[in-house]
């Protein structure tokens, strides 16, 4: 349906009033918006705030893409969510934080990872694409998918103090489309390299900043009101409080859409990303039952928590503490010829530990218990908390 | 002297500062001095062969070294550096 057969009913003039009285805006702007269709990627910290104020600015139609469930540690940024939807699916608590925000809206759940099989599908029915995950391997494919589409990309990153934020693959009124993720960053960082947020951390405030950025361009991008940042590239330092906006341009080498494509369908991320090289290498594992075994037919063997002190603190099941950036030095401490059981939050840091042993100083008695602490709560010990 | 703003990733890397004062006549030197002042902050910003790696972009004010003469980009005195790497996170 064109924007202009959109009609509203009295309920909804009233509620986007302070819309339709700003004169660049006007109710032409809030029929676009309500004709929009958008997908948001992620429905965590970045996701929350862009839900949300979309939402309540009346897109039409709102899609969510998320697999996962609310966890007590995401509240500290993810605003969407309280503490009686832990446990529950994030696109189901989004729906109804969202239902009671606007009952004007219409909201597509897809309570799915977003993977090469599914992402051409899911993207094809919208209009504008929100990228609010976190992992390389899924910003690559909602950029390729995105630009296979022709579709606009509102970009949004963040990590620790820093955020960043740009308009990709927007073809403006003259018919000229601008830069996407491969002109920026062409191959992403091996893995390891660059940690994650769950991994190094994000002030909560951020999310909150960047992600209302994001809606904002959204809007734009929709509306067709102001200069989008396509073409340019918005950086945050929260910490010493400085912005900076970069220019941005398009690459003849570019794969997807430069002057010889070499990506013409979506590919394997993870391994463009270098994951499956990581997990090639096998590793001893342990599940959380197996370990259970152990501890109470009485074997021998050691366990070893490279979390930090903190974690320790909210939760331990009785391991020797040795944060992970200090397990070269404290060699001396994994005896060689005891089986060792290393484990972390979700088992990541805990095969980090394990490598860098093995490579170091050979040992062969390491096994990473799978899941990490939080396998062995679900599974063992439900009464311990969780974080 | 320019000016190379460190982002909040590589901080670790430079004794937690964020700008940092070089004396160089073009970026290539810029980073060579970078690196032997900070020797970690190396495999962060070159590949094995000594080149930016391609998930690390440098500005010189609001231009992209890619779009000027990369490493050759001649650097003034009152020239600011950026160093942007990519970051991920989003939940």
């Amino acid at each position: 349906m064109s924007f202009q057969d959109i009609k509203f009913s009295k309920e909804e003039l009233a509620r986007y009033d302070r819309h339709i009285i700003i004169p660049e805006f006007g109710i032409e702007s809030q029929k676009k918006l309500k004709a929009a269709k958008v997908l948001v990627i992620g429905s965590g910290g970045l996701g929350s705030p862009v839900l949300l104020y979309l939402a309540a600015a009346g897109i039409g139609t709102i899609g969510i893409v998320d697999f996962d469930v609310v966890d007590g540690s995401n509240l500290q940024r993810q605003v969407l969510f309280g503490i009686n939807e832990i446990g529950q699916p994030k696109v189901e608590a989004a729906k109804r934080r969202l239902e009671s925000l606007n009952p004007h809206i219409k909201l597509n759940l897809y309570n799915v990872h977003l993977n090469s099989q599914n992402a051409l599908d899911i993207v094809k029915d919208y209009d504008v694409i929100a990228d609010g995950t976190d992992n390389f391997p899924t910003r690559y494919l909602v950029n390729d998918a995105s630009v296979l589409l022709n579709k606009p990309n509102v970009y949004a990153s963040i990590f620790q103090f820093e955020g960043q934020v740009s308009v990709f693959n927007y073809t403006n009124q003259k018919g000229e489309t601008g830069p996407n993720y491969r002109d920026l960053y062409p191959v992403p960082p091996p893995p390891g390299l660059v940690p994650s947020c769950a991994e190094g951390g994000v002030l909560g405030v951020l999310p909150g900043i960047i992600g209302s950025l994001q809606a904002l361009e959204v809007i734009k991008v929709i509306t067709g009101v102001g200069e989008t940042l396509s073409g340019r590239f918005f950086i945050f330092d929260a910490l010493n409080f400085e912005t900076r906006t970069f220019n941005i341009k398009r690459r003849e080498d570019n794969p997807v859409n430069g002057k010889n494509p070499t990506i013409t369908e979506l590919i394997d991320y993870e391994q463009f990303c270098g994951m499956r090289a990581v997990e090639e290498k096998p590793l001893k594992e342990i599940d959380a039952k197996e370990l259970y075994q152990w501890q109470v037919q009485g074997k021998k063997f050691e366990l070893i928590d490279v979390r930090e002190p903190h974690e320790y603190e909210i939760v331990n099941i009785g391991g020797e503490l040795i944060p992970l950036a200090t397990v070269l030095d404290n060699a001396d401490r994994f005896d060689s010829n005891t089986d060792i059981v290393v484990y972390c939050k979700g088992g990541v840091r805990s095969a980090k530990a394990i490598r860098q042993l093995e490579e170091k100083f050979g040992y062969k008695n390491l096994y990473n218990l799978k899941g990490g602490i939080i396998s062995y709560i679900d599974q063992v010990q439900p009464e311990l908390t969780k974080y | 002297m320019a000016t190379v703003i460190i982002p909040t990733p590589l901080r670790k890397f430079t004794k937690n500062t964020a700008r940092l004062e070089v004396k160089a006549g073009n970026i290539g030197d810029t980073i060579q001095q970078l690196t032997a002042n900070f020797p970690d902050l190396k495999k962060h910003l070159l590949d094995e062969k000594g080149q930016v790696r391609s998930f690390v972009n440098i500005f010189i004010g609001n231009d992209d070294i890619r779009d000027l003469q990369q490493e050759k980009t001649v650097v003034k005195d009152d020239t600011v550096i950026s160093i942007i790497p990519a970051i991920a996170g989003g939940i």
